[in-house]
């Protein structure tokens, strides 16, 4: 038996931050590869163009400010972002939205901010956010999944609907989105905002065949891929439970009072769990380091907060999902919420038991 | 000669009223969407601020100090009243699409600031230059902006400048590059804030730069050592 003898911190992650971040990318391997098979394998080419635009991107800027490129393109935070932003956005939008949408993410959101570890907000969901804003149109041709879509796309037709917004065999996305009957669907959180803002009540709009089960079909699937995903995360202690677990209970018990209340307009919990991007938003998103709380009471406010505005703004706002706004907006609150819950250091007393 | 140069240099470029000041960046970031609300509310500023500079210089020594500021602030407004009537009859376009911002031109700070700095402290042809200068200055950081915004918003520049300067400006027009979909950002207020901040940061880049050209050309003298002191 050794006794070694080093110098304080003498507890210390294994795990280097390049490690740390390819973990994070392994982990939505399983959300991606549902994502493909049910969706169509827009979402693989949407990952490769990411991936190249945002090395291209980081090593622009990394040499425009004069340090090593490569040690810093090896941390794998710019690809992370890229993951995470093409995973998010319509898997068949036109290749220059996920072009635009990365480069603004890794230059401005990251780099400008002093890089990796400064950044005040998620690169990828202000990414998403300018995106939606700027292109409402390309960010809402959500395609129904594969069981429901009248043409078959097959990679090729992904290829060319991506860089020529027709397919190879020459439908367009619009075409592409109606079902065999001719009727455009969107996504189910889509569905049933239109529903209920044409006056149906919550079960006459779940009729519609994107509705499977207690969710969406085809999301329930990607949204328990993610949850694997995290679950992997959270037992290699690659992020911490607190945030997860905050986000999903907020969401949960928010939209269980809420739906009791009010069983005509407001979609039930389960809905709520597995629907749009709550886990990918819950896992990998809202646990990013660098943007979200520090300390351990922080993290469940944090939490609590980006899980009230999903449930505010998916209900009551203008968009039909919120996890990019609500991240944003609570990353904005961190400075505030780390400053008021700082922990109480070793060997001091808490300022009110002093008194 | 020498205050000339001194305030055209001060105006443009050291003291820019958008740039340094950073005044007036409501209707700054609220107006430049396209290069020609830019010019259009440039001008309407310059004018105010060429008129009101040498109305406070001529009653500056007339007018009780305690009672400046309502005195400036009435002065403003009345010059700002002229420019927007005048908009009303000869562009009325361009006065409709500038809205509210034109009577908004009263609370420009960088107008007020003039006066306050400036105007009532010097003779009525320095103050009339220190306004042209500063107001020009403003008006060339809209420019820049409008048309960063409007090329990457809609791909055009000088869309609609017949609205500002007649019939014949409709061939101004020019279409850079032909986009299906108009990029939302460039024109909605975030974008403004967003180029805003690449501006700032661009003539950040070239002071330094001047700065280092300068200070290389001065030190000639090669020393094997120098201390923070003997610089």
């Amino acid at each position: 038996m050794s006794f070694k003898i080093a110098s304080s911190p003498h507890q210390h992650s294994q795990r280097s931050t390049s490690q740390l971040m390819r973990l994070v990318v392994l982990a939505c391997i399983p959300g991606i590869a549902v994502q493909a098979v049910l969706f169509g394998y827009g979402v693989l080419i949407q990952l490769l163009l990411a991936v190249i635009t945002a090395w291209l991107s980081e090593a622009l800027v990394l040499m425009l400010r004069r340090k090593a490129v490569f040690i810093r393109l090896k941390d794998n935070s710019a690809m992370l972002t890229a993951v995470l932003l093409a995973v998010a956005i319509p898997p068949y939008a036109p290749w220059w939205i996920i072009v635009i949408g990365t480069a603004f993410a890794i230059i401005m959101v990251k780099q400008l901010y002093g890089g990796l570890g400064n950044n005040l907000f998620n690169p990828a969901m202000a990414a998403y956010v300018l995106l939606l804003v700027s292109f409402p149109l390309q960010m809402t041709q959500w395609l129904p999944p594969l069981s429901l879509q009248s043409v078959t796309l097959t990679p090729l037709d992904a290829v060319c609907s991506i860089f020529t917004q027709y397919s190879c065999s020459g439908f367009s996305l619009a075409q592409l989105q109606a079902n065999v009957d001719g009727v455009t669907m969107a996504t189910p959180l889509d569905t049933l905002r239109t529903g209920l803002s044409r006056g149906l009540t919550l079960d006459e709009s779940l009729q519609n065949p994107v509705f499977f089960a207690f969710a969406g079909a085809g999301w329930l699937w990607v949204n328990l891929a993610y949850l694997v995903g995290g679950l992997v995360l959270i037992q290699q202690k690659a992020i911490g439970w607190r945030i997860p677990v905050a986000v999903l209970a907020s969401l949960f018990v928010l939209s269980a009072v809420a739906s009791l209340a009010a069983p005509d307009s407001i979609a039930g919990p389960m809905f709520h769990l597995f629907s749009g991007g709550t886990m990918l938003a819950a896992f990998f998103i809202a646990t990013d380091p660098v943007s979200a709380s520090t300390t351990n009471k922080g993290r469940l406010i944090y939490g609590a907060l980006i899980g009230l505005l999903v449930f505010l703004i998916r209900s009551f706002g203008g968009y039909p999902d919120a996890y990019a706004f609500a991240v944003l907006l609570a990353n904005m609150t961190v400075p505030l919420i780390d400053y008021y819950t700082r922990p109480r250091t070793y060997g001091h007393r808490q300022r009110s038991e002093l008194k | 000669m020498s205050q000339f140069k001194e305030l055209t240099i001060q105006g443009l470029w050291k003291n820019n009223p958008g740039l340094v000041q950073l005044l007036g960046l409501c209707p700054l970031l609220a107006v430049t969407a396209t290069v020609t609300n830019a010019l259009g509310l440039g001008v309407a500023t310059l004018l105010v601020l060429v008129g009101s500079n040498v109305t406070v210089s001529l009653v500056r020594n007339h007018v009780a100090s305690e009672i400046r500021i309502p005195v400036f602030v009435l002065i403003i407004a009345s010059l700002v009243t002229v420019v927007q009537l005048l908009m009303n009859a000869y562009t009325f376009g361009l006065y409709q699409s500038l809205g509210i911002f034109i009577p908004l031109i009263v609370t420009n700070c960088a107008i007020i600031g003039r006066a306050e700095a400036f105007a009532s402290k010097n003779a009525p042809l320095p103050s009339a230059l220190d306004g042209f200068m500063m107001g020009l200055g403003f008006m060339l950081v809209l420019l820049v902006l409008g048309a960063m915004r409007e090329l990457l918003g809609q791909g055009t520049l000088f869309d609609g400048a017949d609205l500002l300067l007649g019939d014949w400006a409709k061939m101004l027009r020019i279409e850079v590059f032909a986009v299906d979909s108009h990029f939302l950002l460039a024109m909605l207020p975030p974008g403004a804030f967003l180029g805003m901040g690449l501006l700032i940061a661009l003539k950040n880049v070239i002071d330094n730069k001047l700065k280092q050209k300068q200070t290389i050309e001065k030190g000639s003298i090669a020393r094997a050592r120098v201390t923070g002191a003997a610089q």
